[in-house]
């Protein structure tokens, strides 16, 4: 049977281009268990978005979580061998605190992650799989990119402790210069580096015009460093014609504990929160034990029903009525013929009130006829 | 046809001083001056539509998208904590996030401190971060109140001048944080009309210096 476009969700139709997306450059899809033993999230509490994981107890006792991410299922199920590449994708459902509305909730969420070593050819080819991924969504898009390198570098020169390096990431990641320009004071870092941070902050554009800005700062060496990696990139990505909707914004600032190196946040136009998020996480690696570099990225796709929010107009389509002396063959076989010519035929016995359909029929006779058409 | 900016705008004194600050940046919306029952006035030619909403409601409008950016005081940010970027101090409705307490109260720090606020997150991790155990008594207005019946020990609230609490009897002791309103931004929308956003905090902060 071919199938109906109309009948998918946005959702629905992003999870089937997505993993026909990855598909072709090679990733293999991976199905997982909607649980995992609590103690791997507990290990890597801050890794996760949310505090919230739902927890139940197995039949034997144990501690069960309702996965609320994947990617460190994934790292668990791979392993450390040299020269090994793994290319993962998948589809699940997580459970975890959703950001807006502060409560539980179930999220579809599509990603790939790629685990082994991550050099800039890799890393170039998971920025064109989330461009492309964001571009398979349609409309507008814009991918953000930063380098932790960068920020890093900037505040080890502060001084600052790690509660003060906390809120200044904090900060970074409002976009907010006043305070970081009132951290700075109270601990007494240097003017000039204060200015560079705020002006970091501060900065959004496409990638050739934030370098060029950049350059004048004068950032020092090992952000330098850092910045040279992601012009590679950004370079890259320009040269196979997919860097358009690349733009450099310091504000993408994932969990340092975690990731190292290119982080990027994803946003499509309609859609009032991110739905693409990923970096490099070579330091969550570090913490479970793996020896290997990794990359990857999620797509929250729940958050497509925000988009295409038409008002609906009817509740049905056709409905058609018919009589207690009605023939079953005869009816049934004329509901086929309306489904066949295209129509979603809802057969009832009685006309329920408040119902708004599109076309009203009535089954009279071994016929059918139209008793309302409200096109 | 210029993109729009949804602005949310605190309702009360503080959003009218606001909206007098985007007039004289440039982003004035005279059917915003008239007398009558709309919700939303906007300016087609600026490119500006502002929307009254309450105070603590515009974290919420500019979280979800429904305002591209909005106004709020810093005592909102920090305790409802929405994910958005916060782009500009403008400077005005200046006051600081306070403990008070009935004058020549002793905080008797063998027992639990009796906390009364609206802002049940600021005071909690403000005692947190003294390692204090307090005893949170969520209200939602009237504060003042609560440590004249002993229902508290003390109050943790916004304090202007002061005013209030010694006509009451109370006194301010420490101050949590100063507080002042900002410009915060929806994340996503800042993506596709920053350079309108951009222009108008430029154009803000210039009223600011």
């Amino acid at each position: 049977m071919e199938l109906d476009e109309r009948v998918l969700k946005n959702g629905e139709h992003a999870v089937f281009r997505l993993r026909a997306l990855y598909r072709k450059y090679g990733y293999a899809q991976y199905k997982m268990s909607k649980f995992e033993e609590y103690d791997l999230y507990v290990q890597n509490k801050d890794f996760l978005v949310g505090d919230g994981v739902i927890t139940f107890n197995d039949t034997d006792g144990k501690l069960l979580a309702l996965k609320p991410d994947v990617t460190l299922s994934i790292i668990k199920k791979t392993t450390d061998e040299e020269h090994v590449l793994h290319k993962l994708c998948y589809n699940e459902n997580v459970y975890r605190i959703s950001g807006s509305t502060h409560t539980f909730g179930e999220i579809m969420q599509t990603g790939l992650e790629c685990i082994g070593e991550i050099g800039v050819c890799e890393t170039a080819e998971v920025l064109m799989l989330a461009l492309e991924s964001l571009e398979t969504i349609g409309g507008a898009s814009v991918l953000d990119l930063s380098h932790l390198g960068v920020i890093s570098a900037l505040l080890d020169d502060t001084g600052a402790d790690e509660i003060q390096k906390k809120r200044l990431i904090a900060c970074i990641g409002e976009k907010n210069p006043h305070g970081i320009r009132e951290i700075c004071a109270s601990i007494g870092a240097d003017a000039s580096l204060t200015e560079k941070l705020s002006a970091l902050v501060r900065v959004y554009g496409k990638p050739k015009q934030v370098y060029q800005k950049l350059r004048a700062l004068s950032l020092g060496e090992k952000a330098e460093a850092a910045l040279a990696e992601l012009e590679t990139l950004t370079d890259t990505l320009d040269a196979i014609g997919v860097g358009e909707n690349v733009r450099i914004d310091f504000s993408v600032v994932n969990d340092m504990n975690y990731y190292s190196g290119v982080v990027f946040r994803g946003f499509v136009d309609g859609i009032p929160e991110g739905i693409l998020s990923g970096g490099r996480y070579d330091r969550l690696m570090r913490k479970m034990g793996r020896r290997s570099g990794a990359i990857g990225f999620a797509l929250y796709l729940d958050l497509l029903e925000c988009l295409d929010r038409r008002a609906k107009q009817y509740d049905a389509d056709t409905v058609l009525v018919y009589g207690d002396d009605a023939e079953p063959a005869a009816l049934l076989g004329a509901v086929r013929t309306l489904t066949e010519q295209g129509a979603s035929v809802r057969m009832l016995r009685k006309y329920p009130e408040g119902l708004r359909c599109r076309r009203l029929m009535a089954f009279q006779n071994g016929g059918v006829v139209t008793l309302e058409n409200n096109d | 046809m210029k993109t729009m900016i949804n602005v949310a705008l605190p309702k009360g004194r503080l959003g009218e001083r606001v909206y007098a600050m985007m007039e004289a940046a440039g982003y004035e919306c005279p059917s915003i001056r008239e007398n009558n029952r709309k919700l939303t006035f906007e300016n087609e030619e600026k490119g500006v539509r502002y929307f009254w909403v309450k105070p603590s409601d515009v974290a919420i409008y500019v979280e979800r998208g429904a305002a591209d950016i909005g106004i709020a005081g810093k005592d909102i940010l920090l305790e409802y904590r929405p994910d958005v970027y916060e782009l500009l101090d403008l400077g005005i409705g200046k006051c600081r996030m306070a403990v008070a307490a009935r004058q020549g109260f002793v905080d008797d720090t063998e027992r639990t401190l009796r906390v009364a606020t609206k802002f049940s997150r600021i005071a909690r991790e403000y005692y947190a971060g003294r390692c204090r155990d307090i005893d949170i008594i969520h209200l939602n207005g009237s504060i003042e109140l609560a440590p004249l019946l002993g229902l508290s020990d003390v109050i943790v609230d916004i304090v202007e001048t002061g005013k209030t609490l010694y006509e009451n009897g109370l006194e301010p002791r420490e101050t949590i944080v100063p507080i002042s309103a900002r410009v915060i931004a929806n994340k996503a929308n800042f993506k596709f009309k920053g350079d309108r956003i951009e222009e108008m905090m430029d154009k803000l902060s210039a009223l600011i210096r």
